[in-house]
This record gives structure tokens, C-alpha cells and sequence, in this order.
């Protein structure tokens, strides 16, 4: 298939597919909404007849996330998504992971919580995400994809970043994304890594000690504190090396703007339409929409700050991000949080009316 | 030329359905779509409603408060939507089962009797077809060949057969969709 | 005789066997882990398959197992060491994938993936020690803990109604559809030993055959919790734990 394959499907069934085509060994997953299709299009189409891939449905998140954890060690591409409170469930595993520094995919299509919640789209995961979620000093590298192209292009982004930097990743989506349907590139078929390729990539993979090799022991486990420091501290260095390189993020009509508006995934899409008919009224306004949440655009949200009259973070959500822009400019410029919650996407009327009481 | 349109009605009436034939048909012609369903545990009976969205440029928002074009196909869905058509906007209904019809002056108003109409022609399944011919009539977001093109592409190939009774009830709803106002 | 004329391939009468490292055991004297270690070093070795076998370590007192056997390890969390053996087993099918837990890991906070796993029919094999109390937190109460046991969490005996029974789950894993062997065994003497043995060998090549999941319970001692000897702990073992936990196969579908 040498021209590029056009199709329209929702961001769930990008993200099955995208792993299909990307090299990926294994998905174990549960269901839950609004992320199951995920699930439901591996099963349908079936890749361990064609590619290989292996696809498990568990009895459990707790179950899905170790079986990641185990086919991990493995040095195998493997991967699981859920929504929110299924991620609340594998966060211990998610520790683990990090702890024993293995490269993993998880993505999240969130839904509204706290509790069981709703199932409509929210971006109040994103402290769980980025602040930690499980227990310990670690860090995810997260991406959050703001359209369904996005959805299908950060599988494989996830796994590279999580190989380079022998860490897990996560996806950072929500329902909207995952439910909606727009037009996706897929990208192209690459082939699964041999074994004798993953031996040479991934010199700790638990693959059996062939020729005589020591043997691999991944643990997460050193109970003497002088050695888990150094442990730490090596894991900490490798965390300053990721914000240093991996830092990622989209700017919109920021060149003339006298108020910006932080926004990331599908709020940042509804930014877009906020800045047209802002813009439309007189206000010049601009986004800038992290892509990767951790790494956090510090930098450029400092850089830009120190040029606009003030700050406007949109977030689905009770305002989490908003603490990190105000970090980031050092308040040295009025940062104020916009958003709605329990599943209520913001409309961009209302936040546009928001804008216009910052510009009074 | 960008088109927002939200079409709901009852889960069962190929709401969704429609919406995505919809949307593929705009991506035959090259054209940015969303398709964002209001998405739930609703089955048939429950209401269902999609947003869909076809353009020449970038989509931004695939939520919207406002639309270009409503279609409406039950009474809550009615009472909810007709407010949020933009001015000079257009509300297609289907006057089955609606008991206070659209009031607005300053918006399009089109009624379309496919429910009726795709009773008495033992077209049911086929309704949903109907109302979009409907809409094609008068707002052109996507050609009938498009549509065609994009049955073609979506239905597995056991169900091409039906591809001639769709184009049949696009026709047909080309044809009996009148405007109120 | 000098200590050059003892060590002699013609005096040679016992030999660690070569996959058991050659560094000091954390376990207590007396306890049954250092034998079930032996057993699997031995049985892995005689089947060749040194180069192709990945233990999955539990939480408890052998989460250092992976120090022991000279083969790759991985070390899960508390009771998912199953969902681990799952994955690996799946993206690795040619390779002889086990996990080695105790009863709290197995029995208690893993059940969930110690059934399914098992139901599935994965082709691995479970080695549970079941020595009716928690070792590594200092001897509180375990989901197999005989009724009137006493533990530090039940130090008045196990009382079923305050804690409820204790779990025959090796007997729920024989109803499975997915197991196709699953046995009791225990090592307090040559002869158990070398039954253990031949059961842990069965298990591995039936996983090895594709044949479904295996489950090798050993009931086992842990005197230092249990307050005994190692010798009144295996008598003890005898006299109040074979009663309840009968040994023998409780299932062998291997030929079928």
C-alpha cells in the first residue's frame, strides 16, 4: 500500500491500530468506557494471526498492568489502556514499572471522577499523571494527543521515548478523544523487533540466559538504603535528561498575542475555536498547548509569559495544570483557570466571555 | 466553508449511522470531519445525538454550543436544540412524533415526513437515509455521489446489495422535504 | 587423609546441583524454601533448559528466590507474579516460564490472578509453598492457617468466626477447565523429596507439552513462625497440617 491510507475512525480504534502497525508484541487489557474499543478492535482484527501480536483480555486493571510488568521485563513493546478509575487501579504497577526502569505504553482515556464518576469525558487526571499516581519518586513520560491523528501517532512516539529512556510512558486522553470520530493517516506498517535484535537492544530483557550469559534479574526491590539511593538518584538524573531533550508542545497565534491560553488535549482544540471568535472581537489571544504534560513546557510558558498581559488555562478539570503555569511564570503574571467538571466539556462561548473579563 | 451540524433523535434511529455516513462522505471529497457522539450507555429508546462537522480547513472544536444545521428527529431533541441553531441557521424535523413544532422565525425551518413516508414504502430501515437526502437537498454539504462512494467503502460487502434502496431513500427525501417558514 | 586426597571424583558422593548459586541463603535453618529451591535448580538442569527458563519471584520471604537459581528472574509485585507468567509465556511460548509463591502471595491478596491465570490455561506452572503463615512480616495470620493455629494476628488460635476458614485453593485450581495438573506435595524427608521432584518435572513439560497450567503445592514448615524446631516443625506438619492439606495428585490430565 504505497499511498497513504485515509480513514475515518474514532481515537480508540486509532490507538488499536496504531499498536497493530507500530511493532507492537503485546496488549492486556480490561474493558471500561469509554476507552473499550481499544480492546474490541485488536480482538476484531485479530494481528496474532498476522503480525504476532499477543492480546489478552485480564481479569482485571491490577492484572493487566503486571502482565505489562511481565512483558515488559521481556524487552517486548507492551501495552495496556483503561480509563480513570482503572488507571487508579494500576497505579502500583505503574510504580513498579518505574521502579524497575522498564519501557511500557499506558494510555488513559479519562473519564469524570472522583469515584466511579461518569463516564464523559475529563482531564482530571492529570496530577495522578504527572505528580506521580503511585507510590515514589518517579516520573511518567506523558503524551496528550488533541486529535484522533494524534491518538494514532503517539503509540509509536510512546514506545520509542519509553525504550530510549527505559520508562514508562502514558497517553494521556479522554473520552472525547477516544469516542470521536476524524479523518487519520495510519501510519505504516513496521515490522515486530526478533528476538535476536531484542537481545541486542535490551542487553536486561528476561528472555532466558542465552549462551551462558549472567542472568537478568529485574527487581524494584534493594533494601539497603545506601544503594536505593543511588538507584534513585540515577533514575533522578535520567528524569533531568528527559526534561532537557523531550520537552514537546504546540504554538498557535501566539506571535501577536496579548493573552494566552494554556490548553492541552481536546481543551485545547475547544481553545482553538475560542481564539477564532475571540480574535473575531477584538482579543488577541494565543495557545500553547503542552503535548507533553511530563516533560512540562516550563521553559516556553516562562519565555512567552513575560509577554502577555495574562494567562488563561483552560482545563477540563478543577484547575491542575493551572499550578504549573503559575510555577512556571513565578506569578509574575496573572494566571487564572477556566473549566468545567463531572464530564461537562467547557463550550467556547462561555470561555471566550471568561477571556473578556481578563481584558476588562 | 465549514458545516456544523448536530442530528439527534431516539438511540434506534440510526442517529449515529447517519452521522458517519455523513462524515465519510465529507472525507471522500477530501474535506476535515469530526464525528462526536454525545456517547453513553443509552440504547434503542434513549436519546442519541452526534456532532458532526465537515470543513475546508482544520477542525478546531469538536464540541460546539451553536450550529449550523440542527436535525431533529424527537420532541426533547427538538426543545433542546432549536435555541442553539444560529441565526439564519437551518432546523430539518421529522414531524413524527412532535407535538409543538419549531417557533424560531429568525432560522430555516424544513420539515420532512420520512417516518411516514419510509412506513408506507416499506423503507424503515432505510429512514435515517432519508432525512439525510433531505438534508442534501437543501444544504449541499457533500454530493450523492460521495454518499454513494462512502456506502460503499463503510458497508461490508454482504450488504451492497442495500447500496441502491440508500441512494433510492436520499431521493426520496430530496423530494419530500418542505420548508415551514 | 589429607583434604586434597577427600576431594576426588571417586569420593564424590553428593554435588550441589549446578544452578543453585554458591551464596548464603536468607532462609532459616530448617526452612522448606532451600529444598524446593534444589528441586527446581536440579529438575530445570536435567531438561536443559538453563537457557530458557524465567522464574517470576513473589513477595515473601522468597522474593530473593532470584538470587538462588542461576537462570533470568523477574521479581512481581505482591500476589500478580501469575499475570506476569501470563504475558511472558504468551510473548515467549518456547520458553519453561514458572512462578514460586507462597500461600499470602498466592492465596490471599492474588487469588484473582492465581485462579484466572490458571483457568486460562496457561502454560506455566505455579510452585505454592504453603506453610499456613505469613514468614517475611514475622508470622501473622495466612488465608491457610489451620483453625485453631495460633499467629500474631490471631494469637488466640484461628477463631472461623473472626477469621473465617482456612483455603483448600489447591483443591478449587483441580476444578479448573484450564489446569491439567495440580498435586500436593511436601519435602520433610528423602522420600517426599524425590516425589516433589518427579511432580515439579511432570509440571514443567507438561508447560512445556502446551498442555495447560500446573499448579505443585508443597506443604511445607516454617518453624521459626510456627515457634518449633525444624524437627517438631516437620512433625508437627505431619501430625496437623497432612490431615487437612492431604498430598497426593488432585489432578493429572497430562496423558489425556
Amino acid at each position: 500500500m504505497a499511498e497513504k491510507e485515509i480513514t475515518l475512525m474514532k481515537g480508540n480504534e486509532a490507538i488499536a491500530h496504531a499498536a497493530i502497525r507500530c511493532g507492537c508484541d503485546g496488549y492486556f487489557g480490561y474493558p471500561i468506557t469509554p476507552q473499550s474499543e481499544v480492546l474490541e478492535t485488536l480482538a476484531e482484527q485479530k494481528p496474532w494471526e498476522t503480525t504476532g501480536m499477543v492480546v489478552v483480555q485480564a481479569e482485571s486493571e491490577v492484572s493487566s498492568i503486571n502482565m505489562v510488568y511481565g512483558g515488559a521485563c521481556t524487552g517486548k513493546r507492551v501495552m495496556t489502556s483503561s480509563s480513570s478509575p482503572g488507571v487508579s487501579l494500576m497505579q502500583e504497577g505503574i510504580s513498579y514499572l518505574a521502579g524497575a526502569e522498564l519501557p511500557a505504553l499506558v494510555v488513559n482515556v479519562s473519564r469524570g471522577g472522583p469515584g466511579l464518576g461518569t463516564i464523559q469525558p475529563s482531564q482530571a487526571d492529570y496530577f495522578q499523571t504527572v505528580k506521580g499516581g503511585g507510590h515514589g519518586d518517579y516520573r511518567l513520560i506523558t503524551l496528550a494527543p488533541a486529535s484522533v491523528q494524534e491518538m494514532a501517532d503517539f503509540v509509536d512516539l510512546a514506545f520509542e521515548l519509553a525504550f530510549r529512556y527505559r520508562n514508562p510512558a502514558m497517553i494521556l486522553s479522554d473520552g472525547a478523544i477516544g469516542q470521536m470520530m476524524e479523518k487519520v493517516v495510519l501510519p505504516p506498517f513496521k515490522p515486530r523487533r526478533s528476538e535476536e535484535q531484542i537481545a541486542s537492544e535490551c542487553p536486561w530483557a528476561t528472555i532466558g540466559r542465552k549462551g551462558g550469559r549472567k542472568p537478568n534479574i529485574i527487581t524494584s526491590l534493594e533494601l539497603r538504603s545506601e544503594e536505593m539511593e543511588i538507584i534513585n538518584l540515577r533514575i533522578q538524573a535520567k528524569y533531568r535528561e528527559i526534561e532537557k531533550k523531550e520537552v514537546r508542545f504546540e504554538e498557535y497565534m501566539t506571535d501577536d498575542a496579548e493573552y494566552l491560553i494554556v490548553a492541552f488535549g481536546s481543551a485545547a482544540r475547544i481553545s482553538k475555536k475560542v481564539i477564532s471568535i475571540a480574535r473575531e472581537q477584538g482579543i488577541k489571544v494565543g495557545l500553547l498547548r503542552p503535548i507533553t504534560l511530563w516533560p512540562f513546557p516550563s521553559a516556553k510558558i516562562a519565555e512567552l509569559g513575560s509577554r502577555m498581559k495574562g494567562i488563561l488555562t483552560l482545563e477540563i478539570n478543577a484547575g491542575q495544570m493551572v499550578e504549573d503555569v503559575r510555577l512556571a511564570v513565578e506569578c509574575k503574571v496573572p494566571v487564572q483557570y477556566f473549566g468545567r467538571l463531572g464530564g461537562i466539556i467547557p463550550e467556547p462561548e462561555e470561555v471566550v466571555e471568561v477571556l473578556k473579563k481578563m481584558v476588562k | 466553508m465549514t458545516h456544523e451540524i448536530i442530528i439527534s433523535g431516539f438511540g434506534g434511529q440510526g442517529v449515529l449511522s447517519m452521522g458517519k455516513i455523513l462524515a465519510y462522505s465529507g472525507l471522500m471529497e477530501g474535506k476535515e470531519v469530526t464525528w462526536m457522539p454525545a456517547y453513553g450507555p443509552e440504547q434503542r429508546g434513549g436519546t442519541a445525538n452526534v456532532t458532526v462537522i465537515v470543513s475546508d480547513e482544520p477542525v478546531s472544536s469538536p464540541i460546539l454550543s451553536s450550529y449550523d444545521v440542527a436535525i431533529i428527529l424527537n420532541q426533547p431533541s427538538l426543545d433542546k436544540f432549536e435555541p442553539k441553531v444560529k441565526k439564519g441557521g437551518i432546523l430539518i424535523y421529522d414531524g413524527n412524533g412532535i407535538n409543538v413544532p419549531p417557533q424560531r422565525k429568525d432560522i430555516n425551518v424544513y420539515r420532512i415526513d420520512a417516518m411516514d413516508t419510509a412506513a408506507k414504502l416499506n423503507m424503515i430501515k432505510v429512514f435515517n437515509m432519508m432525512i439525510l437526502g433531505g438534508l442534501m437537498k437543501v444544504r449541499p454539504v457533500v454530493t450523492i455521489e460521495s454518499v454513494l462512494k462512502a456506502l460503499r467503502k463503510t458497508l461490508p460487502e454482504r450488504h451492497h446489495h442495500l447500496i441502491p434502496m440508500n441512494e433510492e431513500a436520499i431521493r426520496k427525501g430530496m423530494e419530500i422535504i418542505v420548508k415551514e417558514n | 587423609m589429607t583434604r586434597e586426597e577427600i576431594i576426588r571424583e571417586e569420593n564424590l558422593v553428593y554435588k550441589k546441583p549446578e544452578l543453585l548459586n554458591d551464596v548464603p541463603m536468607h532462609y532459616c535453618p530448617g526452612c522448606s524454601h532451600g529444598v524446593v529451591h534444589k528441586l527446581i535448580s536440579e529438575v530445570i538442569a536435567e531438561m536443559g533448559m538453563q537457557e530458557k527458563s524465567i522464574g517470576i519471584s513473589p513477595v515473601g520471604c522468597a522474593v530473593f528466590a532470584y538470587k538462588y537459581i542461576d537462570i533470568d528472574w523477574e521479581e512481581a509485585a505482591h500476589g500478580r507474579a501469575p499475570a506476569l507468567a501470563t504475558a511472558v509465556k504468551r510473548l515467549l511460548p518456547d520458553r519453561l516460564v514458572f512462578t514460586y509463591q507462597g500461600d499470602g502471595d498466592l492465596a490471599c491478596i492474588g487469588t484473582g490472578e492465581t485462579i484466572h491465570a490458571l483457568n486460562r490455561g496457561e502454560n506455566i506452572t505455579i510452585i505454592f509453598i504453603n506453610n499456613a503463615i505469613y514468614g517475611m512480616t514475622g508470622g501473622q495470620m495466612a488465608p491457610t492457617t489451620l483453625l485453631g493455629m495460633k499467629t500474631v494476628t490471631c494469637p488466640y488460635g484461628r477463631d472461623p468466626k473472626l477469621h473465617g476458614y482456612p483455603l483448600k485453593i489447591t483443591e478449587i485450581a483441580a476444578t479448573l477447565e484450564g489446569t491439567c495438573y495440580v498435586t500436593r506435595q511436601s519435602v520433610q524427608n528423602v522420600g517426599a523429596i524425590l516425589k516433589a521432584k518427579r511432580a515439579i518435572r511432570k509440571a514443567f513439560e507438561y508447560s512445556m507439552q502446551g498442555k495447560g497450567s500446573n499448579l505443585v503445592e508443597i506443604v511445607s514448615t516454617c518453624n521459626t513462625n510456627w515457634k518449633m524446631t525444624p524437627e517438631k516443625a516437620n512433625q508437627w506438619m505431619e501430625e496437623n497440617m497432612f490431615p487437612f492439606y492431604q498430598l497426593g495428585d488432585l489432578k493429572d490430565n497430562g496423558n489425556k
